[in-house]
């Protein structure tokens, strides 16, 4: 070798080693982490999407949320109503229809980023927003549902809900905005999307009171949180934060290697094949823990399907699917099978509903009863001499449905059913596939949902999207019951928890029975983070981690 | 020639016209609207709130209604507000706007520097071995996905060797200039490899048919130098194919390097306008194609007038 070569190599080496040392050396008062998303907004109340709330997690504290355990905690308010603390009151609507009167008390010590104490004033001002038709807020069914607010002082206040269901006291989605700031944009309410100061000064310190508040924002590339002064809670470890966007888990990657990430968030981060791969590849300085959530992979079935009508087929279906095999294949066992769309991990979920264990030869019994008999040929036709024939649709490019996909299809060949692919653009497959119930037999995708959430708009028979509501129902597969319509509609109001765990289990086993959906697993997020890094607790639903980020700290 | 640069001006507006209601009348062809796309992923949104969103955003209007009000206001300047990012549509496109300048010039001139000169050096080597191996060079770098010579460019001096970024264009909080050209040499390398096999092969084969000429074996014959006909000659021809495909590769180069920016997380054009399109985005998308199309169409008109500086018997009329 000669001089110039060794030279060159330990150049090399030297350099590969000195950086990471290099970066180690640094004291850890910053953290960087790595989503695959940037914002489009960060107004908190015009349209929800993971990444604006992973951030604002960080800066603002809904009054309600679920926790780690799945249980309803306060955040902005100081206690939970209930009817059994004589903070929540049902109450008669002058309709005759049942209400409920809840009374919040804000933290006492909670102030907004300048100073200005966050008020009831803050409460009333959201509120119009959120109610106000031209304001551009997606989820404006929470404040309509509000009649009325009664001041008690600066900081307690009484919601008048127009609606007394079991969540109740759940307002997670009441995000409050900071009137002094903002009422001004609000003078033009079908401006205000666009003139919010969380859009036109996001850096703002006004606009947030959590334990860090946003301090700059590069579109499409980072944004940088400092830790807040006036944050009333435990002070944060670190004294920035920076959230970098990266889209595709290969970059993600990479730059952790090289420094350039500290972890990868697992809420919107690396996807759970190339978290695999990342942890094959044997990376001693970063755990990567699997969180099983809240997001329901299934084969929504398109019921108007003549074959599909049948139930026996759909059973057939799922019985000739080796659920486990296919997650141990492609998920090495980090995901967990779904028996139905409620996770296990949720309380009301049922743990003797009905299974449906790898069995072709009970599969191959129940088409046969159906009328699909197996043919020499092994082709399952009926009477008429009409092939058995599905077509599998999901979203082209996702990687993780499309190998379930041809799981699923391998396996239903092998009993005899003609199984064709037809695979979209995410954007085709759920702007109109989807949306238009336009999907010959079944359609894979997945529900986000919230812990115990009334399946509504999913299997409810109002909810199956049509011109007449203007496609908001989201029963794609056109699922009708009404002994589901009832369920859904009983357990909505039934605050008794152990009757409400019954009307549960009646449900799932309808479910169960029924088959609307053939139920595939319950997606896992990968978080990626460093050893060194303590205190953070996947929840496994849409509460991102960072609303108990003054927990993370550095070991 | 002021009459001519007059008559391709109107053209390229007529063009642009053309252009802007193709590019809404597809994206109104597109499935689903902006709000239909919020609904299925919003399990909350009720009908009530899809009907008064529609509503409010102007998507329960006629396409043609629409699009005359989009025409009218962007005439009068006003390009309205990015539906995505909640900014007026011209502060959204001022940072991805001069980030893609900054790339699309760095790698074409990085790969122009190397395959023009490769390319001649090709052709005047005609099927001997340099040439082959040039060749050689030139379909490997052709034939490498941009995806993976990203990732490997990272692998190799962002992780093994530490020496530059990994992604990004600035160090957060903001960096100098040296900070920033850090951050684009990657990028540049990349897009500036998959580019130079193409331009080394225009080259070349332009090249070796102008060596081929008539013009070529006369100017030989006069007795001028070898170095004179392939400089002053047999070049001058060769380059208006070459700058034919540059002026073409402008309009590319600004809206389609979309693979080399998500692998390096590079806020450019590419990534706007997909993100744009994708989201229904009308104002956005718009400004950004028209953009696009407008420096296709200025790289036309550039060429036509170097076509006239390299061959003296072109002349705009």
């Amino acid at each position: 070798m000669s001089f110039c070569r060794r030279l060159a190599l330990c150049l090399i080496l030297a350099l590969g080693l000195a950086a990471p040392l290099a970066a180690k050396a640094e004291p850890r008062d910053q953290l960087v982490i790595g989503i695959s998303q940037f914002p489009s907004n960060f107004n908190p109340l015009i349209e929800g999407m993971v990444a604006k709330n992973y951030i604002l997690g960080m800066g603002l504290r809904p009054f309600t949320t679920y926790d780690k355990d799945w249980k309803l905690v306060c955040l902005l308010c100081t206690q939970l109503p209930t009817i059994e603390n004589g903070l929540a009151v049902p109450e008669t609507l002058p309709n005759g229809k049942k209400g409920v009167a809840l009374t919040y008390t804000i933290q006492p010590q909670a102030k907004w980023g300048d100073g200005t104490p966050v008020t009831t004033e803050d409460v009333i001002f959201t509120w119009e927003v959120g109610k106000h038709p031209q304001s551009g807020i997606s989820n404006a069914e929470l404040f309509r549902r509000i009649r009325a607010i009664d001041v008690k002082d600066a900081k307690t206040f009484t919601l008048h809900v127009t609606k007394l269901t079991f969540d109740y006291n759940a307002i997670n989605d009441f995000q409050i905005l900071p009137a002094h700031l903002e009422r001004k944009a609000f003078a033009d309410p079908a401006g205000y999307k666009t003139h919010s100061l969380f859009e036109t000064d996001t850096t703002n310190p006004g606009l947030y009171y959590g334990p860090y508040r946003v301090t700059q924002v590069a579109r499409g590339q980072y944004v940088v949180l400092e830790a807040n002064p006036t944050w009333w809670g435990k002070p944060p470890a670190f004294k920035r934060i920076v959230v970098k966007a990266i889209e595709a888990s290969p970059a993600l990657e990479a730059n952790l290697l090289s420094g350039g990430l500290d972890m990868i968030a697992g809420e919107l981060g690396m996807t759970v094949d190339a978290a695999l791969a990342f942890e094959r590849r044997k990376r001693p300085e970063w755990d990567v823990i699997y969180k099983p959530g809240l997001v329901y992979d299934h084969f929504t079935v398109n019921v108007e399907n003549p074959a599909l009508a049948d139930k026996r087929v759909r059973q057939a279906l799922l019985y000739g699917l080796d659920r486990d095999s296919m997650v141990r294949q492609i998920f090495e066992g980090k995901q967990a099978v779904a028996d139905t769309m409620v996770n296990p991990l949720d309380w009301c979920a049922d743990p003797n509903v009905r299974k449906y264990p790898f069995d072709t030869a009970h599969a191959g019994q129940l088409l046969d009863a159906a009328g699909w008999p197996a043919g020499p040929d092994g082709a399952r036709r009926n009477t008429k001499g009409e092939r058995l024939s599905l077509e599998l649709m999901t979203t082209a490019g996702n990687r993780n449905r499309e190998v379930m996909e041809l799981y699923a299809q391998q396996a239903w060949k092998r009993l005899g059913i003609d199984v064709t692919l037809r695979n979209q653009p995410a954007r085709t497959f759920f702007g109109e596939t989807v949306l238009h119930h336009n999907f010959p037999s079944l359609a894979l995708f997945a529900w986000v949902s919230a812990p115990e959430n009334v399946p509504r708009t999913t299997l409810h028979s109002d909810m199956v999207p049509s011109p007449a509501n203007n496609f908001a129902g989201q029963n794609a597969g056109g699922y009708r019951s009404p002994e589901m319509d009832k369920l859904i509609d009983a357990i909505e109001i039934e605050l008794d928890r152990d009757k409400r765990r019954v009307l549960w289990s009646q449900l799932q086993a309808l479910y169960a029975e029924d088959l609307p959906d053939l139920p595939l697993t319950f997606r896992s997020d990968p978080y990626v983070l460093p050893k060194w890094l303590k205190g953070v607790e996947p929840t496994g639903h849409q509460a991102p981690t960072t609303l108990w980020v003054e927990n993370w700290r550095a070991e | 020639m002021p009459q001519h640069l007059a008559l391709r001006l109107i053209q390229a507006a007529l063009v642009l016209l053309a252009m802007s209601f193709i590019v809404y009348a597809l994206m109104g062809l597109m499935p689903g609207d902006p709000i239909d796309l919020m609904a299925t992923g919003s399990p909350t949104m009720t009908p009530e709130d899809v009907a008064r969103l529609k509503a409010l955003y102007g998507v329960d209007k006629p396409m043609i209604e629409r699009y005359g009000h989009w025409l009218a206001a962007a005439l009068s300047g006003d390009l309205g507000y990015s539906r995505l990012t909640a900014q007026p549509v011209l502060a959204t496109l001022g940072e991805p706007l001069s980030n893609t300048v900054a790339l699309m010039l760095s790698s074409l001139s990085l790969s122009l520097l190397f395959a023009l000169p490769a390319g001649i050096f090709a052709a005047l080597r005609q099927g001997r071995l340099i040439d082959h191996g040039l060749n050689l060079l030139a379909f490997a770098a052709i034939s490498l996905p941009v995806f993976w010579l990203g990732l490997v460019l990272i692998i190799v001096f962002a992780v093994g060797l530490a020496w530059l970024p990994a992604s990004g264009v600035e160090t957060v909080g903001g960096g100098d200039v040296l900070d920033r050209l850090r951050h684009l040499a990657l990028p540049v390398v990349a897009l500036a490899i998959a580019s130079f096999g193409h331009y080394l092969r225009y080259m070349r084969a332009a090249m070796i048919a102008a060596l081929r000429s008539d013009y070529i074996r006369t100017a030989r014959a006069k007795g001028l130098s070898w170095g004179q006909v392939v400089w002053h000659h047999a070049l001058r021809n060769a380059m208006v194919p070459v700058v034919t495909v540059l002026a073409l590769d402008l309009g590319t180069l600004f809206s389609g390097v979309l693979v080399t920016e998500t692998v390096f997380a590079y806020p450019g054009m590419g990534k706007l306008i997909y993100d744009a399109v994708m989201g229904n985005d009308y104002n956005l998308a718009l400004a950004g194609l028209m953009l696009a199309t407008a420096l296709t169409l200025a790289g036309s008109l550039l060429a036509d007038i170097v076509y006239g500086l390299l061959d003296p018997r072109i002349r705009l009329r």
